[in-house]
């Protein structure tokens, strides 16, 4: 069951990624690369129940404040003279 | 008792899982950002919020309990900051969000 | 200095619930770890009633667990406009005042909104909430002002 849990949260990632390659402006590839980190907190935990090692809550702990503060930094950048005014902006190699 | 928390802890872990694939749908079926925002939302409040507090009753009552309410507590501050940041940026940036009807635009009201 | 305390303690059961470990060497590591961070947090001059609001501390759970049923019927919602078809949506952009008195309370306010799904706080300038909701009926249930009420009672 713990199975099911993690595959829903991994489909949930996968459609997140489509977003964030698909675009089109790039506030919505923040947004999904947010989302996609969102989960990865929810997969580690829910692996570390998966493979009995309940120590891997840590790292989670930590992943949401590095996620949280990755996208508001990468928010600041963009917010104040970063490319991403028009509709639609050259891609932003932006990575997890 | 235990069967019941057991049984509590599977549909909480379920539902989460079918409200995280739902915002990831959402996210690909909405037609603009702003819309966008509304189903990321979905996956960050209640979605994480289910499958941690699922995990939770797994766990039983302990440190990792602990650890999981932290998870819980951190993801419901920073998820609507999170929320907030973006939809302040995009309008900064001049994206203009998809109106449903002309007179729903804020000069009016 | 009440704020200081708070923190100290705020940051030493953080420190132990997290390492779960009661050894010299991690508990003294932690002590001056806390002993860094007021410091620093002395010399920022960061302590205020705004970033700690102690005083509203106690009255939070009333308002959490109220808070926490608006999120799972809002979830719902928009949950039925993802599987439903997309012309069920009407994106709406309406300005809220906020009646909070103190900057605290407009921040929550604020969060709340954003929180619960459906509804997304743009902008807060001044009283000025701007929001953005994903249908016509969530816009107007903030507007009922239910939310603003029950925010505005935790801070007296």
């Amino acid at each position: 069951m713990f199975a099911a849990a993690i595959l829903a949260v991994l489909v949930t990632m996968g459609l997140a990624l489509i977003r964030a390659f698909r675009g089109p402006t790039v506030y919505d590839r923040i947004l999904a690369v947010n989302m996609f980190g969102t989960k990865t907190v929810l997969f580690i935990a829910v692996y570390g129940f998966l493979s009995g090692r309940p120590d891997f809550l840590d790292i989670a702990l930590v992943y949401a404040l590095i996620n949280f503060i990755s996208t508001v930094a990468v928010l600041k950048f963009f917010e104040y003279g970063g490319p991403g005014r028009a509709a639609t902006t050259p891609d932003e190699g932006e990575g997890d | 008792m235990a069967m019941i928390v057991d049984a509590l802890s599977w549909v909480f872990l379920l539902t989460g899982g079918f409200l995280g694939v739902s915002g990831g749908i959402g996210i690909l079926r909405f037609p603009d950002f702003f819309t966008r925002l509304h189903a990321a939302g979905v996956t960050d409040t209640l979605c994480a919020a289910l499958i941690l507090l699922g995990l939770m009753m797994q766990a039983g009552w302990g440190l990792v309990a602990v650890k999981l309410a932290f998870i819980i507590l951190f993801l419901s501050f920073t998820g609507p900051v999170a929320a907030h940041a973006l939809a302040r940026a995009a309008l900064h940036g001049g994206l203009m969000p998809l109106l449903h009807r002309a007179e729903d635009d804020p000069s009016k009201s | 200095m009440r704020h200081i305390i708070s923190l100290t303690l705020i940051l030493a059961g953080f420190w132990l619930l997290l390492s779960g470990h009661f050894v010299p060497l991690l508990l003294g590591l932690g002590a001056v770890s806390i002993l860094l961070v007021v410091a620093i947090a002395l010399r920022m001059d960061a302590f205020d009633h705004e970033n700690q609001p102690l005083h509203l501390t106690f009255r939070f759970t009333p308002y959490w667990v109220w808070l926490a049923g608006e999120i799972v019927k809002s979830n719902i919602e928009v949950v039925r406009c993802i599987w439903g078809p997309v012309s069920a949506i009407s994106p709406t952009r309406i300005h809220l005042t906020a009646t909070q008195r103190s900057d605290v309370g407009k921040v929550i306010y604020a969060n709340s909104i954003t929180l619960t799904p459906g509804t997304v706080a743009m902008r807060l300038e001044g009283d000025q909430i701007e929001v953005h909701a994903l249908t016509r009926a969530a816009a107007a249930s903030l507007q009922g002002g239910e939310m603003g009420r029950r925010v505005r009672e935790l801070e007296r």
